[in-house]
């Protein structure tokens, strides 16, 4: 008899086939990343179930990959089982779409075969749906049960978990439906794992769909089949696909004790990589605790309480936190708990047993904020809000009036700031790769049966604390279920995973690598760091000392008290609602789409008794007050103008096509003109949308590149279906124009040669005239005479003579558009100027004009009463700069020379714009930054990606304000 | 304008020590590990030339949690790994840090490496290590104040040693997985590298009659390793230069693909080097320049095609080794495919070696790269369905390289590969193997660093 053992990252599965290849046993079960002795157990009972002690054996699937080499068993590749099965028991299917644990896979078996698995830094994948579905407090099948009732799709980051959560979590705090989340989670997963893994090639034919997660969710069938167009199948044992091949392919057979002998003698090798232990005895862990138990606030009594009170209210993430304080400062009452998923109820619920425990409660403030800071306000009728920062920075500052630095670690976000003066001097905020570690922990523990702080204790003492890299929550995630299989204990992946959340917060959010730089007196709290192991790795990565408040998770709650004590008149009454009001409280929720603009926001709108609502999902005031966005001081906009200005213009010799995206976002005006001039009719792709990028989706070769550049193959699919484009015109520049500000006048190497991956990946351009020659822009005169050579390939009769009055044309346009762009900079920077708004350059490149790339940031700004301008309207008023890097990109060149400029006014602010995946912005933003402190400026950076949280947004700039004293 | 400049001119934060020319006889220079044959003779050729260099051999943890505290953690990982390399090496205490110097290389494209320098220094600056002055290896004329010159006598000789480098990395490959006796192969690096270190020291080795005499050796000594030819999977590695050579940078790759029983073919460093030459002529026939710059290129790919055509001479007499393809070759492969024009990072050079691989079927390739690597994403991942559509049957793989991906999840992807691969031989086996070697002695007979034993060829 064969057996096949898949063992995969979170089940394993066995198959038994008699000689003429049926199946006599099955069996799946998770393993708890127990994988060897699982596998043992496994082993024996067949051994004396079925089989006896010989029979024919090999093992497949991600986790036993090194236990069959460790223990000399024969191993079959999972996704080559996964063919070697379909091809005897289905041979007539073409593609085979497989989701595991944490790998996707597709395989295409006929035309030309090709197997294909998910990068690292993918998550469509079946631990990425339970993480999800905990987030909703669901199990997987009851997501499914809820995604069959969703009447409307979300967009959610399919790019990987970590920001789907970021993407997930503000639409439940905003009261989104879970059965819409559910069923946008589905889809996401389902672009994820098309966009991801087909890249250009597609699936038709017989569908067939395999492993656990479409297996067991018919919603997630379903979406696959609506996405791709066809009704492909879910065969009799798609769960054992991976085992039948193993057990097919499998020819060498086995003394089963022996195997068992050998898996048992395997467990016990323990070889992963380490770190140091947190603690090396007792009476350092005794005199770590005794310095931190002093780190206490005053309290008293509510039911002594005279007076009026101050109430916070953080509605965090993940938890929801509040305080109750007095005139002195003193807590009086306070409350922590999980947010699941709706804060609503949750704090009704505090404020009626507030109000049954004093029913005589004289509330002077009442102030909300975190994530939920609008909807709660709105909801119980609260006096202000505050963002985060600030209460955080508050509550820390009160603790510890002379501290330097402030480190707030919560569930999902990671908040520090630089004290000088008593005034926020920097801040540094994670970015979506950093988030969700704090919750993470909590996960994580619970997942394995603990409750965190059981969790955190096991890790104080582990002795050799697993190194599980400090990329993000994903990367953690498959470093710990690999640090399982080698052996690691609980006690050490506790520690571990401690100390790549504190590694994660130092080396990726503060970028600090030494104590210096931090300051002597730093505060650290948010509820992560109630987790002692984490405090104390923290401590012993910087080699500091800090204070942590007994309140460490309550400092938000506490310092939107104290910030409403401070703002409250004496003798103010709050206007929150009082006992009665609570009582008949209602709350419900809407879902629509709002038309206001190009955008589309998905609007979420909150209805309450009594006609109070709220609003969240917009971008700008449109939907709420239906007001103007501020557009005549923001830049952005009427760059976007300019653009649009660039019109067909009927030519003889026919239609061009040019793709809106990259660095035709600034070329455009040359290129039109210069091809207009030649009798051309210049069309464009135009504006971007989610639809066009889908369209595009399935082209994409690479997942790891920037966004912009995605987005190009859903224009170039636009231009190939619209009507009478004889060709596409899209060249590879290696150079940019020169501006005679840095060494050189590079492109970026994605800007540069886009025009070849379009080439090669966009099946649409079959047949049709794509010119995408390398072009040298940055020497005219050489252009000039180039050029109609080039030309000559693709068109008759284009005269050298027409082509340099065309080029001295298009050089012109070009000069006046940027003329046009500084002139503009000016007057925008004098009207802010009379009307004493604060300016922010909003720096970044040119193709982040585009809103489906921006998702709107620059309407956000000018909403909080600013006005933006643009990088290249200031840059020249500062010229070539020195840096400390090789400044050798055209583009960046610019943010170096207006960070330089921004350094010389007052009343301007940088905001540096980072496509996910940039890779030439590691290096920009650490000089941007560094010319902007050297001059005491706040350097904020938003990065952004295909979906963009605007939440964490605009907290950002919230932040930047207050701390710039707005 | 002109005040901004003077204000951060004067800025502490833009000041860095120089390699000055007397730093030449006081410092010692460190230079980051990536290929362990060729930078081992590039290490002798310095030292002949006067300078006091080491080649790091540090790797483990340390140098990777080195490289994540002082390098943003979204820089390619193999700029995190030089750093870390050598931040790690200062931190050892092994070195006097007043007098100790760094080099690294610089290549002056659009490709973000060209700033690992500045990358190196603002982390040298935050570890405490401002003190360290840093040399630029590079043939684009940055850094032209440095003290430390290129010559081209020098140049001349840094070459040489990449030439044989290529040339004993391309042999060992191909007979190490059919050694009758484990090591042989080996051995024989090791022996031809000592030996040539002992010519580089006398001022020998690089003349191009010395470099014929040597490569005809060396070729001989390979052919007469005892070997019995079996069907194994071929994989070519392309890539990014660092992640596709360091087996730091790679974890171990050829290591693993030896220990499933692979054929490993890694396309040499001489190929890099020319592509960077190409790269200028091509420059200037697409954009425009200097003639008298073109011929100048003309006349150095001259210079390089000469000693090719020696070594693929050398190397052809013996029907038991494969020479490796001219470069003009290999560069024909990328016709059609990809633009010449394509230069930043690997550029055309990584799809022609993946086309070149193909066309002398080698259909299992693995494109590794860093994580995010921007080149790649074009020349790389870009053009494989192009590939794939001149010869259906290529089994390409790209693995993507970080500091937290886990090897598992990589070796599995190269695993899938492998299993494609070893079907696909196991149905069309190649042609009966041939075994060769079988007069020559045993191997024992290739003495060790430094042994006078009788050398296979006369100098």
């Amino acid at each position: 008899m064969k057996i096949g053992l898949d063992i995969g990252s979170t089940t394993i599965k066995c198959v038994v086939l008699d000689k003429n290849d049926a199946i006599v046993y099955q069996s799946y079960e998770r393993h708890f990343s127990h994988i060897v002795s699982k596998a043992a157990e496994v082993l024996r009972r067949i051994e004396s179930e079925v089989t006896g002690r010989h029979a024919v054996l090999a093992i497949s699937g991600s986790a036993g990959m090194g236990l069959a080499d460790a223990c000399g068993l024969p191993f079959v590749q999972e996704v080559f089982a996964t063919r070697v099965a379909a091809q005897k028991l289905s041979p007539a299917t073409d593609v085979i779409i497989e989701l595991g644990g944490e790998d996707a896979k597709i395989l295409f078996l006929t035309g030309g075969m090709d197997v294909r698995m998910n990068g690292s830094c993918a998550g469509g994948t079946g631990a990425f749906i339970d993480q999800m579905a905990t987030l909703l407090k669901l199990t997987p099948e009851q997501m499914n049960e809820a995604a069959l009732q969703s009447e409307k799709l979300y967009t959610i980051a399919s790019r990987c978990g970590v920001f789907a959560k970021s993407d997930v979590q503000p639409l439940l705090n905003q009261g989104a439906r879970k059965e819409d989340v559910a069923a946008s989670i589905f889809a996401a997963v389902v672009n994820q794992t098309i966009g991801g893994l087909a890249q250009g090639r597609p699936i038709e034919g017989n569908v067939m769909y395999l492993g656990g997660p479409i297996t067991f969710l018919s919603k997630l069938k379903a979406s696959f089949d609506d996405a791709l167009g066809v009704c492909g199948v879910l065969p009799e044992n798609s769960l054992y696909y991976v085992a039948l091949g193993a057990a097919f392919y499998s020819d060498e057979a086995f003394d089963l004790e022996d195997v068992t002998a050998s898996l048992e003698n395997y467990s016990a090798t323990a070889d992963y990589a380490t770190s140091d232990p947190l603690f090396r005895t007792a009476e350092e862990y005794a005199a770590f605790a005794a310095r931190h138990a002093k780190a206490t606030v005053p309290r008293g009594e509510l039911a002594q309480a005279d007076g009026p009170v101050h109430i916070g209210i953080d509605a965090g993430s993940t938890t929801v936190k509040a305080a109750v304080i007095d005139g002195q400062g003193r807590l009086l009452y306070s409350s922590y708990q999980p947010n699941s998923g709706n804060p609503v109820p949750i704090i009704r619920a505090v404020l009626l047993e507030l109000y049954q425990q004093r029913p005589d409660l004289q509330v002077a403030s009442a102030t909300a904020t975190g994530y939920g800071e609008e909807i709660v306000k709105n909801a119980f009728s609260l006096d202000c809000g505050v963002v985060e920062t600030v209460a955080h920075f508050t509550a820390a500052k009160h603790f510890m009036p002379d501290v330097d630095f402030v480190i707030d670690i919560g569930g999902q976000d990671m908040k520090c700031f630089k004290v000088e003066h008593g005034a926020i001097s920097d801040i540094y905020l994670n970015e979506a790769c950093s988030s969700g570690c704090g919750s993470f922990l909590q996960t994580f523990a619970n997942a394995l049966g603990y409750e965190v702080p059981e969790f955190a204790r096991l890790g104080l003492f582990a002795d050799r604390p697993a190194d599980l890299g400090s990329r993000c929550t994903v990367f953690m995630n498959s470093s710990v279920k690999q640090a399982q299989k080698d052996g690691a204990s609980v006690e050490n992946i506790s520690a571990g995973l401690s100390i790549s959340v504190v590694k994660n917060a130092l080396y990726k959010v503060i970028r600090a690598s030494s104590p210096e730089e931090l300051g002597r007196r730093i505060v650290v709290q948010g509820g992560t760091f109630y987790n002692e192991a984490v405090l104390r790795a923290f401590e012993k990565e910087m080699g500091v000392e800090v204070v942590r408040p007994d309140i460490a998770g309550l400092m938000g709650a506490f310092g939107a008290a104290l910030h409403g004590r401070a703002k409250a008149a004496p003798g103010a009454r709050s206007g929150l609602l009082d006992a009665a009001a609570l009582q008949n409280f209602s709350h419900e929720v809407k879902a629509v789409t709002c038309n206001g603009c190009g955008n589309h926001c998905q609007l979420t709108v909150n209805l309450f008794d009594g006609g109070r609502r709220f609003i969240s999902g917009n971008r700008c005031e449109k939907p709420v007050a239906g007001g103007k966005s501020g557009g005549e001081l923001n830049m952005f906009e009427y760059k976007r103008g300019l653009l649009e200005a660039y019109r067909p213009v009927p030519g003889p010799r026919g239609r061009l096509g040019l793709p809106l995206g990259l660095n035709l976002y600034e070329l455009l005006p040359f290129w039109h003109t210069f091809f207009t001039q030649l009798g051309f009719e210049v069309v464009t792709s135009g504006a971007s949308s989610r639809e066009l990028y889908l369209a595009g989706q399935g082209t994409i070769p690479s997942d790891t590149v920037c966004f912009p550049a995605k987005l190009l193959h859903g224009h170039i699919d636009r231009l190939c279906r619209m009507e009478g484009v004889d060709a596409i015109f899209y060249p590879c520049l290696t150079y940019n124009v020169n501006e005679g500000m840095g060494d050189n006048c590079y492109n970026c190497p994605v800007v540069a040669y886009y025009p070849e991956v379009v080439a090669a990946n966009c099946r649409c351009l079959a047949g049709k005239k794509f010119i995408y020659d390398y072009i040298g822009i940055h020497r005219p005169r050489d252009f000039m005479a180039k050029m109609p050579v080039i030309l000559a390939k693709y068109f008759d009769r284009i005269t050298a003579g027409e082509v340099r009055r065309a080029a001295k044309a298009a050089y012109a346009e070009y000069e006046a558009h940027m003329q046009r762009i500084r002139a503009e900079g000016a007057r925008v920077i004098g009207t802010a100027r009379a009307q004493g708004r604060p300016i922010v350059v909003l720096s970044g490149r040119p193709y982040h004009l585009d809103p489906e790339v921006n998702h709107g940031i620059d309407k956000l700004i000018c909403s909080q009463g600013a006005a933006l301008v643009s990088e290249d309207s200031v840059a020249h008023l500062a010229g070539r700069q020195q840096v400390g890097v090789l400044n050798q990109w055209t583009y960046h060149s610019r943010l170096y020379a207006a960070a330089a400029y921004v350094t010389t006014q007052p009343d301007m602010e940088l905001v540096q714009l980072v496509s996910f995946g940039c890779g030439v912005d590691a290096i920009t933003t650490d000089e941007v930054k560094a010319i902007l402190q050297e001059k005491g400026k706040i350097y904020t950076q938003i990065k952004i990606d295909e979906i963009t949280n605007l939440g964490a947004v605009n907290i950002r700039l919230r932040s930047l304000f207050a701390a710039i004293g707005r | 304008m002109s005040q901004t400049q003077q204000q951060t001119a004067a800025s502490p934060r833009l000041d860095y020590p120089k390699f000055t020319r007397e730093m030449r006889v006081t410092h010692k220079i460190l230079i980051p590990q990536m290929l362990p044959i060729h930078f081992s003779l590039i290490e002798k050729v310095l030292r002949q030339e006067g300078y006091d260099v080491e080649v790091l051999k540090n790797d483990g943890p340390s140098v990777v949690q080195t490289g994540l505290k002082y390098v943003h953690n979204d820089t390619c990982y193999p700029a995190l790994l030089v750093i870390g390399q050598m931040i790690d090496a200062l931190n050892s205490g092994k070195y006097d840090l007043e007098h100790t110097a760094l080099m690294i290389t610089q290549t002056g494209g659009g490709c973000r490496a060209s700033n690992y320098i500045h990358l190196l220094r603002k982390a040298l600056k935050k570890a405490g290590y401002g003190q360290v002055p840093v040399v630029s290896l590079n043939f684009s004329g940055l850094e032209k104040d440095s003290g430390f010159q290129l010559t081209l006598p020098l140049i001349e000789k840094v070459l040489g040693a990449v030439f044989y480098g290529d040339m004993l990395m391309l042999l060992s490959n191909q007979l190490r997985p059919y050694e009758d006796r484990r090591g042989d192969a080996d051995r024989l690096v090791n022996y031809w590298v000592a030996m040539l270190s002992d010519q580089f020291a006398t001022g020998h080795g690089c003349s191009k009659r010395e470099m014929a005499r040597n490569f005809d050796a060396i070729a001989k000594t390979f052919a007469d390793l005892h070997v019995t030819r079996t069907p194994k999977v071929k994989v070519g590695v392309v890539g990014e230069i660092y992640i596709k050579y360091s087996p730091l940078g790679n974890n171990q790759l050829e290591r693993f693909l030896a220990g499933e029983d692979c054929e490993v073919n890694v396309p040499g460093l001489l190929g890099f080097v020319l592509y960077c030459v190409v790269n200028g002529a091509e420059t200037i026939d697409l954009y425009g320049g200097s003639r008298a710059a073109k011929s100048v290129y003309k006349l150095v790919m001259e210079y390089f095609a000469r000693r090719e055509r020696m070594m693929i001479a050398a190397i052809s007499k013996y029907p038991g080794l494969t020479p490796p393809p001219l470069f003009s070759a290999t560069m024909k492969c990328a016709d059609g495919i990809i633009g010449y024009g394509n230069k930043m990072g690997e550029g055309w050079l990584l799809t022609a070696e993946m086309m070149e691989l193909e066309q002398h079927g080698v259909d299992n390739i693995i494109c590794a790269q860093p994580f995010g690597c921007l080149p790649n994403h074009i020349c790389g991942k870009g053009m494989m369905n192009r590939i794939r559509s001149v010869y259906p049957d290529a089994n390409i793989v790209a693995i993507d390289y970080d500091p937290s991906a886990t090897r598992v999840n990589q070796e599995n992807r190269i695993k899938l590969m492998l299993s494609v691969a070893r079907e696909r031989l196991d149905q069309n086996p190649p042609p009966a193997p041939k075994s060769h070697g079988a007069a020559a002695p045993a191997a024992d007979r290739y003495a060790p660093f430094g042994n006078p034993a009788p050398a296979p060829a006369k100098i």
